[in-house]
């Protein structure tokens, strides 16, 4: 083993890590303010499918802007099929697990209802954002070598914990999730902002799916996300409602993730692959014993997580 | 021209109905300058819709209101804020976890930081005499404390008109008292007061005027100074006030239900520990357990009931039977009946029908189990009888729970236990939130059942309501409870001082607490 | 003009029955919309899709085979949905239910008793319930929410399968395919009538709605399920103790996934594949809310969902649609049962914006 062999398995444990990332940022902020979207793997899915085909479609048009254009549509296409999620928990005061896992199933559908005319066809990826000579490097590439999207996933990760914990934005958002009828009785506008959150826990989400569709393969794959999603969904509970945590908690997946693809690769594990591949999924559970078990006081677990709240009626 | 300063606050002609109630009807109302008006009536009279309107909350259907002389219209919280309007909720709305200066911060329109907030708060602090610490989380507050922070809230907006919303059901009769300074400071310096209350001496008081609604109407105004609590209260409910009947000289039997070194954990953070209780309820007696909410009340409640199971079995004593350690359905088998606090959600579930909330607890005692399945012949059966004999305004048994009013729920569930026979009966908060007709009812269903040799024990918040209907009286105060007194011969300043007297003193309430645990009954 | 909610004093039962079957006739009619838009003949892929079956004798077969593990598994799942515990894994119960079933099976390959198939059918149903004890062990004693839980189990049992039919189990004799051997002549279950072509499973299916109600509707059982999720505080009040029927209502809804796991694999398949897992355990949840948590309310509701299924296939090779159309109405109905539950509670009312009167005494 060398040292190129330790940065290709940290290049991999990023590429896996990113999307999940992103996807768990945005659903942080959801949750935070009092709405558990179990949506987020159709999101990801819708994200991927839309981002993948704008690239595609307008690819020859915009040169090398396509990627850019395709992820803004995933993230506009993850932020609209959220709101369909809003509407019925927010307006309509539906059920939250239903409605999520309805959302899921749809953007599974849909996705590859979209995506089948997509299936094998190749897009063009993200330049690096650095010079080559950087972002080439056997060595700096581990910080330098990346497609933009993982510093983005970063950046939103500082932003939605500086956002929450240091602004006031940030802190009529907590107390939205914290005690609906209390924000609503001071004059803030509940409902508005869970629509709000949910629309920037959708946009996430979609960049995400387009990492996978975009950035890890770049092709189209009928649920290609697989399952990455409610991995992101237990990743933020792992974290405590915390930023911090969330970003350790999603490299901590990222490396098991890794693993699997290791063990698949060569070979080098007694235990068969199917073990690697469940890891992730043992750990979170394993990780939401833990971490429910110990989180008895001072949890920052939004109060009214999953509650309907229809004030006027 | 009129040379008077204008009005602070003008409501002219206001109604707001919601399905099935005209919640007010046609109301005016005028509030000057630096004025305290008390705004009377009972639980359901309207009071709380009709001051939502004011803070923006609800929108009214008709009429006007008039601010310092101007026609306004109150869209939400905030524009009452910018016209100066400042509530403080019966029901606080504060966040749990969030520490005091947050709280305050949420409160507030303006962007200050976080430095220039604090400098504002402590200036209220000190221009009121005020204690808070801005860093503790709200969860750990005493209630009277959480109190303060709504109140502070509203001071720094620099308020022309407070609004406050049944203030006092949650403090000490101290801390009444030092809650009416600050109001009498505040309206001094021309800050005009609406003062929501059912609770008339208050309103004798503290009130300048007063303005009396029933069934979303206003049928008085007039000054509290010149009305006795009587005649206000007569106003109020519409009628003459009756008579509770309560057999003057009455003896008691054996011990039906005592507690005996009873001590429990705190059930979560926000909970209350119970230390070392010890209580007897003999056969015929009504025993009260007085209190500040928040010190242990709900604890010592399903302990009795056993929701919550004791440590040992002879924690608790039935009717002479170790009973710590068994549940709520065998305890109720052997004779003990409870009634929670809270109606919605735990004494009975909104959307069941009162059929199946009579089966809730009513299943075995009544014999409606058979085979493991329940006749449904015989809950509905159980149900009529219960809305027959306690007068309940109600479709019939098929109706649901969550459709009846405060007092007719409260009456159904007491009525509910009360048929069932107990032997002994734990009941909390029997009245809160219940117009006065059921209120009476109720006390006299609670006074017939010890009558006929049941042990009764009432906890509740309402002294006023415990010195009418009780026997004996005990304290409750974090989680410890005094030694039981006769009512009749002792003060109210005593149960006062029991109960914690001023919060934030606590060396004062220790020793006094101490000095009165060794007091013999 | 504005439309304002307003609170039902009952909840409407009208409604409750009405807005299942709008649900279905506006996925209809909005799906065909759909696929016309994008260039499909949308009114004949709707046809295909939801009359055909009903319509054409020859499939009523299929759509009672999909039909029984929809409504086996959806009971159960309604049971725990009325106690608010959601049992999202109920495709990993039925796999596992079927693993440990067929476990039994290639245990005693020559058996030959009458005992083989009960004994297949109650170590499917242990095995659905070991599976999802996890989730209730967790829940009880670390307070780990089952909706996760669940869920990552599925996962989990995706790849025990996975392991099993491409490793220790995998045919000798199969072409290198991940498949396990086929059962025995006596691991099979029979026609339920002999002569006939009605599967088993719709039989227990029957069978099995009618005790639920009765378990629902009647019993004290079902009556502290309905209670610990209305208002756990209540529960507590009336003796019911929220753990236990966290326990049950998984138990009870592990069981029957792996009951119905063990009878599609005994009675259709014959063994076990990589494609043995078909999503029954996720339509199931949406059969359990399009019923309504009745018992037959699940029961009418996992027909439709069959119907949708089998008409999926029929509109794949008729009218081309891709093979996603199935889900995509699946996810549109549950959309629309969830968003019309609200007309069950609330009432509608369109309120006119009248000028408001100037208010007399203003001028006095």
């Amino acid at each position: 083993m060398n040292i190129g062999f330790f940065i290709d398995a940290l290049i991999t444990v990023v590429g896996v890590t990113t999307p999940i990332l992103l996807a768990a940022t945005g659903e942080l902020v959801v949750e935070k303010s009092g709405v558990l979207n179990l949506g987020i793997e159709g999101m990801m899915l819708i994200g991927a499918v839309t981002g993948f085909a704008v690239t595609l479609n307008y690819g020859p048009n915009l040169g090398d802007m396509a990627p850019w254009f395709g992820v803004l549509a995933a993230a506009l296409a993850g932020a609209a099929s959220s709101m369909l999620f809003a509407v019925l928990v927010l307006t309509l005061g539906s059920n939250q697990v239903a409605t999520g896992l309805a959302l899921a199933i749809f953007g599974i559908g849909l996705s590859s209802l979209i995506g089948a005319s997509y299936v094998g066809m190749i897009v063009p990826s993200f330049d690096s954002v650095f010079p080559d000579q950087l972002a080439g490097d056997p060595l700096w590439r581990v910080v330098f070598g990346y497609s933009p999207l993982v510093y983005f996933a970063l950046l939103m990760v500082f932003a939605v914990g500086w956002f929450l914990n240091r602004t006031r934005g940030g802190l009529i958002l907590r107390a939205v999730g914290e005690n609906d009828l209390s924000a609503h009785s001071i004059g803030y506008p509940v409902i508005a902002i869970r629509y709000a959150a949910i629309a920037f826990g959708g946009a996430l989400a979609g960049i995400g799916g387009a990492y996978f569709s975009m950035v890890i393969t770049p092709m189209w794959a009928e649920q290609m996300t697989a399952g990455r999603g409610w991995i992101a969904l237990a990743l933020v509970v792992f974290s405590g409602w915390r930023a911090g945590r969330l970003l350790a908690g999603a490299y901590f997946f990222g490396v098991l993730m890794t693993l699997e693809l290791y063990a698949k690769a060569s070979g080098f594990s007694f235990l068969p692959s199917q073990f690697w591949a469940a890891m992730p999924y043992i750990a979170a559970v394993v990780a939401l014993a833990v971490i429910s078990a110990r989180e008895v006081a001072g949890s920052e677990a939004p109060a009214c997580l999953g509650r309907p709240f229809l004030p006027n009626a | 021209m009129n040379v008077e300063a204008p009005l602070r606050l003008k409501l002219i002609g206001v109604s707001k109905s919601f399905p099935g109630v005209r919640a007010n009807d046609n109301v005016n109302l005028s509030v000057k300058a630096g004025e305290i008006h008390a705004l009377l009536g009972e639980n359901g009279a309207g009071k709380s819709t009709l001051v939502k309107m004011i803070y923006g909350i609800l929108a009214p259907d008709e009429g006007e209101i008039v601010f310092n002389g101007s026609a306004v219209r109150i869209s939400n919280p905030r524009a009452a804020r910018r016209l100066g309007i400042g509530m403080v909720f019966q029901h606080f709305s504060l966040f749990e976890a969030m520490s005091v200066l947050e709280n305050i911060a949420l409160g507030l329109d303006s962007r200050l930081s976080a430095r220039e907030l604090l400098v504002e708060f402590n200036r209220v602090l000190e221009a009121y005499q005020l204690k808070l610490d801005p860093r503790r989380v709200v969860s750990t507050l005493s209630v009277g404390e959480r109190q303060r922070i709504e109140i502070v809230r509203a001071l720094l907006l620099n308020p022309r008109l407070l609004i406050m919303d049944e203030p006092t059901s949650v403090l000490t009769p101290q801390e009444v008292e030092q809650l009416f300074e600050t109001l009498r400071k505040l309206a001094a310096s021309g800050c005009s007061i609406l003062y929501i209350s059912h609770k008339l001496h208050e309103i004798v008081a503290l009130g300048d005027t007063a303005t009396i609604l029933r069934g979303g109407k206003v049928v008085a105004h007039c000054d509290p100074k010149r009305e006795t609590s009587r005649s206000m209260a007569e106003m109020m409910i519409g009628a003459n006030l009756k008579e509770i009947a309560k057999p003057v000289m009455r003896g008691f039997g054996p011990p039906k239900l005592s507690a005996q070194g009873l001590n429990l954990p705190k059930p979560s953070e926000f909970g209350v520990a119970l230390q070392d209780v010890a209580l007897n309820v003999r056969a015929g007696e009504i025993f009260g357990v007085a209190g500040v909410a928040g010190n242990g009340q709900n604890e010592l409640m399903s302990a009795m009931s056993g929701e919550t199971l004791a440590p040992t079995p002879g924690a608790i004593t039935l009717l002479g039977r170790e009973v710590g350690r068994l549940g709520v359905t065998e305890r109720r088998n052997l004779g003990l009946c409870a009634v929670p606090e809270e109606r919605n959600g735990h004494a009975a579930v909104s959307e069941f029908s009162l059929a199946d909330n009579g089966a809730l607890t009513g299943r075995d005692r009544m014999e409606m189990v058979r085979f493991g399945l329940i006749d449904p012949g015989k809950a509905t059966n159980y149900a009529a009888e219960v809305i027959g004999a306690y007068t309940v305004k109600a479709t019939g048994p098929g109706a649901l729970a969550g459709s009846l009013s405060g007092g007719n729920l409260q009456k159904f569930i007491m009525g509910r236990e009360i048929l069932q026979r107990p032997e002994a009966l734990v009941v909390c908060q029997p009245t809160w939130g219940v117009d006065a007709g059921a209120a009476a009812a109720i006390h006299q269903a609670i006074i017939d059942l010890a009558a006929r040799g049941s042990a009764v024990m009432v906890i509740s918040q309402d002294l006023d309501e415990l010195l009418t209907l009780c026997d004996t009286i005990a304290v409750i105060n974090l989680g410890r409870l005094s030694a039981p007194m006769k009512v009749g011969e002792v003060s109210i300043e005593e149960i006062g001082l029991l109960m914690g007297g001023v919060h934030g003193d606590p060396a004062a309430t220790v020793e006094m607490t101490e000095a009165l645990h060794a007091h013999p009954a | 003009m504005r439309i304002r909610l307003e609170k039902r004093l009952t909840p409407s039962r009208f409604m409750q029955v009405a807005t299942p079957v709008a649900s279905v006739l506006l996925t209809m009619l909005l799906g065909a919309i759909i696929f016309q838009l994008i260039g499909f003949d949308g009114r004949r892929a709707i046809y295909e899709t939801f009359i055909t079956p009903i319509v054409a004798s020859y499939k009523w077969q299929d759509v009672a085979t999909k039909a029984a593990p929809l409504i086996i598994i959806a009971l159960g799942l309604s049971l725990g949905n009325q106690a608010k515990i959601w049992n999202i894994g109920a495709e990993g119960q039925y796999i596992i239910g079927a693993l440990a079933g067929a476990g039994v099976a290639f245990a005693l390959p020559d058996a030959q008793g009458f005992w083989m198939i009960p004994l297949m059918i109650a170590a499917g149903i242990v095995g659905g319930m070991a599976w999802a004890s996890i989730p209730a062990f967790l829940k009880t004693r670390y307070r780990v929410s089952e909706v996760l839980s669940t869920l990552m189990l599925v996962y989990v049992a995706l790849q025990v399968l996975n392991y099993l039919v491409s490793g220790p189990w995998k045919d000798p004799n199969g072409h290198n395919f991940p498949q396990t051997p086929p059962f025995s002549p006596a691991q099979l279950l029979p026609h339920a009538i002999p002569g006939t072509a009605i599967p088993p499973g719709l039989v227990v299916a029957i069978v099995l709605t009618l005790v639920f109600w009765l378990l629902t509707t009647r019993s004290v059982y079902g009556f502290s399920v309905r209670t610990v999720g209305a208002a756990p505080n209540a529960a507590r009040y009336g003796g019911f103790d929220a753990s236990r029927t966290v326990w049950s209502t998984l138990m009870i809804s592990g069981g029957m996934a792996g009951l119905a796991g063990i009878l599609e694999a005994s009675s259709q398949l014959g063994q076990i594949n990589l494609g043995f897992p078909s999503g029954y355990g996720f339509t199931a949840i949406i059969v359990s809310f399009l019923g309504r948590l009745h018992p037959i309310g699940v029961f009418l509701a996992a027909l439709i969902l069959a119907v949708t299924y089998v008409g999926g296939q029929v509109a794949q090779t008729v009218v081309h649609v891709p093979n996603a159309t199935a889900g995509i109405f699946q996810a549109m109905m549950l959309f629309f049962i969830l968003a019309s539950d609200i007309l069950v509670r609330y009432r509608l009312r369109i309120i006119r914006d009248t000028p408001r009167a100037a208010p007399a005494e203003a001028l006095a």
